[in-house]
Formats: structure tokens, C-alpha cells, sequence
């Protein structure tokens, strides 16, 4: 079959034929996973709210098993393969490499992610997503993540080898941009992160089939974060490089220096893989250089990084703004944006409350020493419903409302429901997550039944604020649930009802991408940009207070040595 | 150009640095540093490091330690299941068991005593979250981890198991008496 190519009216994009049909598939089958973990979000929370307490033990634990699956796993790694493919053959103008294969690795992934479904509903395998031995799981549990992983990492490759043919063919001059290039970067770290995954979980799953006698705990524990905390860089990697798509393409923004930002992104590379000590930090038996030295990814390189791109985001936006004439004081190009653009607004939120609530949360307890604070405390939840949920899940929703026209061609239904979308989503998911942080410093237990601890012998009494705060999850995670089912409504009924748009030209030789000539010599000098410089002196007062709020409390507490 | 598009530099590489953008830079290295800093300067002055000593071990042994303190310190048993109240001399080596689905034995400590407390699982892994405190360690089977205790403030205390360990996970609670 020859390859084709369509060129986008609305966007002006390129799409290979064979690489739309994949980058739908896989946006589909995440947002069908969504809705599972979506439902499960509910029972969780009808369950964990203390006035509700819907579920019986058993079933929450095995609904909360699988929304961490469905949630962590499949929906954001479903996406995450759609946005590799976008980022390769889409922005790159090329035809995607071996489109063949890369339907066998979708469907690979799809079986895996039914299969585990499958076994996690049979009852049998409420193990949560960690599946920390020596509890077991059947085997079909084990077998269908391997699937799956490996139908990731097949795309992976198909990634690298989209960039080969776009180089080689001569489909863009000069470098990648700047989101290919993010999304290499979590490529790369997904390579490394599905190695982990399968030294691990392959001995697991034979062990679950009696060939293997015994798993050591602790080594389970360090591989297996290898994959699960390197596997959130991806997301991160992944989100950051949307964030920059999104201004770029809502504002025509441009980074404010190529180098910085892709040094930003290289230093992921080279430190993200050691972040698997900040599941171990309260672990025994490994020393406390080891701790350090890994938890703090090796000086905080990789948190430096991060920091970078919080302020060139943003201030990439500012610039684009100031150039359009919006200069007055500090902040009206802020004020000036199109809030109501619900890309916009997605990735705006997005980028906030993952800097200043996932964000700090994750290396304040990152910290060797406050960790004993916080770990297996709902506080980690409360964290990383910043980081994946308010940081990925929301930028990848606000790119959704662009693909929906551009990949679907689709016009988006209700749009006036877009607009409030991010906001009833987003904020509600900002105050989940902070009161899920103050339940779990006030102690409250992750993964945990019944706070009244019912039926325990000698039960323990959380001081009322403890109840006030997990109320609040309730209510609120109730609210987000409203916003993300009416984000999956919305979608879903524009894919099939929308109004057909134009699909614009088709093709069989693809239009390389030609640049504007340098402009060396007369270029314009770019605006400095105030604003963004004291939104990040606000976020980084605000860091450094919590930090060392954390260090007084730990203080208090009993001596330890 | 923007984000979607090739660099319009060839030689982006070469292109100056805005100064605010070089200015946070150089704030946010700076910081991390002091965060990295601050870990090692807490186990230099800092009175909370857990301890690194730890020494594989079996469940048998582990338990038979655990019995041997029990039965040479309990002064009383609690609850319906006789769990035994031990009090043990100050600076000892005590052993704290958790296993489905309770901690066992209920240790009564001096305030301000320091105690060498060893933690180890009988078949899951559990949580040690001690309860007002909240001080919270990993508990592995067939790992003996020994973790020096000094209670700082009298009271009754609760260890709440916070890692997720079946069914009946939320009944699993221990006890701690400070006096
Ligand atoms: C409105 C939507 C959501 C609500 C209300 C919600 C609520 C919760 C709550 C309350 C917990 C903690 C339960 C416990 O530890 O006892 C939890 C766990 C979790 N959630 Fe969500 N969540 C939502 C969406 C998401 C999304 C979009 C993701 C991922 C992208 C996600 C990933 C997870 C994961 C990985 C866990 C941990 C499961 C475990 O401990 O094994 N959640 N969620
Ligand atoms: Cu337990």
C-alpha cells in the first residue's frame, strides 16, 4: 500500500495516512481506559470519604488496583504513544517507519491492557499497581503488563526509526524542534524504564507460575521503582513538551533559547533513571549515601531542569504576547490570554499546579530524612494527582481539544462546556490534592480501607481534622469526576457527532518542511520578560518556606539514629 | 521559529542567553545545591536519621528473637488476644513483629531512653506509621532493620500498618506506651 498524505486546512499540518489511523487508535483506547479508571476514581473515593463508605473491603481493594492501573498505566501510556507518533511523523513531515508493525505493538497493547483488566476484575490480583511481591497476583495479571510493555516498546523504536527516515529523506532542515526533541527525550527514558519493568516483572511472572521459589522484597522494590518512578519522567517529559506545543502553537510562541531548553531536557536524561530511591527512602538496607546521592537524582539536576522549563513556558508565552503589543506592566500578557481557549487554559493549570503543588510536594519528600513524614501516607497520592493528574492527564486533555479538528476532524461540540472544562477539572483536582496532603501529614494512611479502623483491636483515633480533610477529598474528587466524565462526554460525542470538517488535500509525496531564511545579522531582540521572572520568585518563596516548615516538624519528632 | 518547528538557527547552540531566564538559572542551581546540603547536614546535626543497620535474617529467627525479650520483660497482657505488654530495660534490643494482621508484642519504653528497635515482617511487607508521631518505615519479611529509638514525650501510641497488606489490612494497629 503506498503511503499517502494529507495536509491539514486547519492547522496546516501533515498527516501520513498510516500514522493518523495509529495516533487515533491509540488516543481512543487511552480515553476508553480513562473511563474505566474514571469509574474506579468514584468507588475509591465513595469508599474513602468516611461519611460514605460505599464499598465493601475487598472490592475497593481491588477497584483501587485498578484504577491505578487503568489510570497510571494504560491511559497515559496509550496517549503517551500517540503523541510519539504525532511528534515523529507529524511535526517531522516524514512517513511513519514500519506502520505494519506498529499496528502488531497497538494491538499488543491492547490485549495486554484487557488482559490485566481481565484479571485484576476476576478478583484475584488486588495487588495495586506496585504488585510488590511477596503478595501475588495470577499470572495473566503479570503476563498482560509484559504484553503491553512490550507493544510500547515497539513503538518506541518505530519512534527512532520515524526520526531515521525524516533525516535521511531530508523532511526538515537543521535540528528537531524542540517537542520532537521532548519527545525523544521520554522515548529514551521509556526504553530504559521497559527494561527495568521487564527484569522485574518477567521473574515475577514465573514466579506467580511456581517456577521461581522466592522474589526478594527489597530488590523487588528497586527494580520495580525503576520502572514506575522512571516511567513518571516520561510523563513529565512527555507534558512538558506538550506545554511547549500548545504555546506554540495557541501563541506561536518560541522557546526562549533552543540551548537551554534542550539542555533542560537532556539532563532528564542523564539523572531521571536514578529517582528510584524515592520510593526506598524509608526503606532498610540501603545506605544513606545511596539515598541521597539518588533521590536528589545526583544534586538535583534534574529538579534544576524542571525549574528551567517552568520559567521558559511561560516565558516564552510572555514574549509572544509582549511582541503582539500586549506590554503594559507586569502581567498583561497573562491577563490578555485567551482563557476561554480551552488548550490554553488546560495547559496553564497544568503547568501551575504541577510546579507549585506536585512539584514541591515531590521534593520536599524527596528529601532523604522528611520522607519518614510522609511515606505510604495519602500524602503521596495527594502528590502525584498533581504531578500526573493535574500535570499530564490536564495537558493531555488541553492538546485533545486541538486533535479533535486537526486528527478527528471533528468540530468540537459544546463548546461553551469546553470552556469551564478545564477550570471545574483542574481546580477541583488542586484542592484534592492539597487536602489529600494535609490528611497524609496529619498521618492518614495511602491504600487503606477504614480510617475508623473497624473491627482492629486496639484502634487509633485520626484527630478530626484528619476526617475534615479526607470530607474534602471526597466532595472535591467528586467535583473532578463531574469535570473529567464531562471532558470524556465531550470528546467522545465530537468524534462521532461533530460536525465533519474539510479533510483537505491528499497526497503521495509529502511537502518537506521549508524554513524562512536566516535571519542572521537583523534579528529582532526578543522582551525581556518581567512577569515571568516574578511569578517564578513567587513559586520559589513559596518552595523554599514549605521546605523548611517540613525540617521544623520533623525536628519535633522522636529521636532517631 | 516555534516549538513544532525546526530551529530557524542552524547553529542554535550559539544564540545568547536571555539574562532573566540566566538569572533563574543560576537561582534555581543554587537552591538545589542547598537542598542537597541540607540531607547531609541533617545527619550531621539533625536528631532524626534512620538508621542504615540492617542484617538478613528468617522469619524463624526473628520470631524466636521477639519471643525471647517477651517472655524475659512482659509485665501484663492486653485485649482479648493476651497480647503481652513488655517492659524492657533501657538501651535493650527490642523486637517489634508485623504480621497479618497485627503488631506484636506492645512495647512500654521510658521517656527520653533510647531503644534499639528492630522491625521485620513475618510474610507480607507491612508499614510502620507511628501514630501521633507520625514516623513512617518500610517493614520487610526476612530483613531485620534496626532503627535506635528515643521517645521524646510520654503517651499512649498507636502503629497504624500503612502498607497495603489484604483484606484486613485496616485492623492491623500496635500499640506503644511512653512513661
Ligand atoms: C477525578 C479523578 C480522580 C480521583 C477522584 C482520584 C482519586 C484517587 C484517590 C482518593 C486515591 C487514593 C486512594 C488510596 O490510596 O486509598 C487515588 C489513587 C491513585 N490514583 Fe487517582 N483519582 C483520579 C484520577 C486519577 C488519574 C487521572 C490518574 C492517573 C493519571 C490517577 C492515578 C492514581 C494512582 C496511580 C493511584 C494510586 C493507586 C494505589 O495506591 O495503588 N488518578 N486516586
Ligand atoms: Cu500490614
Amino acid at each position: 500500500m503506498a503511503t499517502t498524505y494529507r495536509i491539514c486546512p486547519r492547522s496546516g499540518l501533515q498527516f501520513d495516512t498510516a500514522a493518523e489511523k495509529l495516533m487515533r487508535f491509540h488516543a481512543v483506547a487511552g480515553v476508553l481506559a480513562l473511563l474505566v479508571g474514571g469509574i474506579m476514581a468514584l468507588g475509591v473515593i465513595l469508599t474513602r470519604w468516611p461519611a460514605i463508605k460505599l464499598l465493601p473491603a475487598d472490592t475497593f481493594y481491588m477497584v483501587l488496583t485498578a484504577h491505578g492501573i487503568d489510570m497510571l498505566i494504560f491511559w497515559i501510556i496509550f496517549f503517551e504513544m500517540a503523541v510519539l507518533i504525532f511528534a515523529s511523523s507529524t511535526l517531522l513531515r516524514c512517513r511513519l517507519a514500519m506502520p505494519k508493525l506498529a499496528w502488531v505493538a497497538s494491538i499488543l497493547m491492547v490485549i495486554g491492557a484487557i488482559m490485566t483488566n481481565v484479571a485484576i476484575f476476576q478478583g484475584e490480583s488486588s495487588v495495586m499497581f506496585t504488585s510488590y511481591v511477596p503478595m501475588q497476583a495470577k499470572p495473566h495479571f503479570y503476563l498482560g503488563l509484559i504484553l503491553f510493555a512490550v507493544g510500547a516498546l515497539l513503538i518506541c523504536f518505530i519512534f527512532l526509526g520515524t526520526l531515521v527516515v525524516a533525516k535521511a529523506e531530508k523532511t526538515y532542515e537543521g535540528s528537531i524542534p524542540l517537542v520532537t526533541f521532548g519527545a525523544l527525550t521520554a522515548c529514551i527514558i521509556a526504553i530504559f524504564t521497559i527494561a527495568s519493568g521487564a527484569i522485574i516483572l518477567i521473574p515475577t511472572f514465573l514466579w506467580s507460575l511456581g517456577y521461581i521459589r522466592e522474589i526478594d522484597s527489597l530488590m523487588y522494590r528497586v527494580v520495580w521503582w525503576g520502572l514506575g518512578h522512571s516511567s513518571q519522567q516520561i510523563n513529565v517529559s512527555a507534558h512538558v513538551a506538550i506545554w511547549y506545543a500548545i504555546a506554540a502553537i495557541v501563541f506561536g510562541a518560541k522557546p526562549m533559547s533552543e540551548k537551554v531548553s534542550r539542555t533542560a531536557f537532556f539532563l532528564y536524561i542523564l539523572f531521571l533513571q536514578l529517582a528510584s530511591a524515592h520510593h526506598l527512602l524509608s526503606d532498610p538496607g540501603l545506605s544513606s549515601e545511596w539515598k541521597i546521592v539518588n533521590t536528589s537524582y545526583f544534586m538535583y539536576f534534574a529538579v534544576l531542569a524542571s525549574m528551567i522549563h517552568g520559567m521558559t513556558v511561560p516565558g516564552a508565552i510572555e514574549q509572544a504576547q509582549r511582541l503582539k503589543g500586549y506590554n503594559k506592566g507586569l502581567f498583561e500578557w497573562l491577563r490578555k490570554a485567551p482563557w476561554g481557549n480551552p488548550a490554553f487554559s488546560s495547559m496553564f493549570l497544568s503547568l501551575i499546579g504541577f510546579g507549585f503543588l506536585g512539584g514541591i510536594s515531590g521534593v520536599m519528600m524527596g528529601a532523604e530524612q522528611l520522607n519518614m513524614l510522609i511515606h505510604n501516607t495519602i500524602y503521596v497520592p495527594g502528590h502525584f494527582h498533581a504531578t500526573v493528574v493535574i500535570g499530564t492527564t490536564l495537558a493531555f486533555m488541553g492538546l485533545t481539544y486541538f486533535l479533535v479538528p486537526v486528527l478527528f476532524k471533528r468540530e468540537v461540540l459544546f463548546p461553551g462546556f469546553a470552556k469551564i472544562q478545564p477550570y471545574l477539572f483542574g481546580l477541583a483536582m488542586y484542592v484534592v490534592a492539597l487536602v489529600m496532603m494535609g490528611a497524609g501529614t496529619l498521618g492518614v494512611s495511602r491504600r487503606h480501607w477504614d480510617m475508623a479502623f473497624a473491627g482492629a483491636p486496639m484502634a487509633y483515633e485520626w484527630p478530626g481534622a484528619a476526617y475534615l480533610m479526607m470530607g474534602l477529598t471526597g466532595i472535591f474528587s467528586c467535583i473532578a469526576i463531574v469535570g473529567g466524565a464531562g471532558w470524556i462526554l465531550q470528546i467522545v460525542l465530537s468524534i462521532l457527532f461533530g460536525k465533519k470538517l474539510e479533510e483537505g488535500e491528499i497526497r503521495s509525496t509529502p511537502i518537506p518542511l521549508t524554513l524562512p531564511a536566516p535571519t542572521t545579522g537583523s534579528t529582532v531582540h526578543p522582551p525581556a520578560t518581567p512577569g515571568t521572572m516574578v511569578l517564578a520568585l513567587i513559586f520559589l518563596t513559596a518552595f523554599i518556606l514549605y521546605y523548611f516548615v517540613n525540617w521544623k516538624y520533623l525536628s519535633s519528632l522522636w529521636g532517631l539514629s | 521559529m516555534s516549538a513544532i518547528l525546526p530551529p530557524s538557527e542552524r547553529v542554535w547552540w550559539n544564540q545568547p542567553i536571555d539574562k532573566l531566564e540566566f538569572i533563574w538559572i543560576a537561582i534555581a542551581f543554587i537552591w538545589s545545591l542547598t537542598m542537597f546540603g541540607m540531607m547531609i547536614w541533617w545527619h550531621i546535626y539533625g536528631n532524626q536519621n534512620l538508621a542504615n543497620e540492617t542484617y538478613k535474617t528468617t522469619k524463624e529467627m526473628f520470631a524466636a528473637k521477639a519471643q525471647a525479650v517477651v517472655d524475659q520483660y512482659t509485665v501484663r497482657t492486653e485485649t482479648d488476644k493476651q497480647v503481652p505488654v513488655v517492659k524492657p530495660p533501657a538501651g535493650s534490643d527490642i523486637y517489634l513483629i508485623g504480621r497479618l494482621w497485627d503488631w506484636w508484642p506492645i512495647y512500654e519504653l521510658e521517656k527520653g531512653k533510647t531503644y534499639k528497635l528492630h522491625l521485620s515482617a513475618m510474610d507480607y511487607m507491612h508499614g510502620f506509621s507511628l501514630q501521633p508521631q507520625n514516623i513512617n518505615i518500610q517493614v520487610h519479611p526476612n530483613y531485620d532493620h534496626v532503627v535506635k529509638i528515643t521517645p521524646t514525650q510520654a503517651g499512649t501510641y498507636s502503629i497504624v500498618c500503612n502498607e497495603y497488606c489484604g483484606i484486613g489490612h485496616h485492623t492491623m494497629v500496635g500499640r506503644v506506651y511512653v512513661k
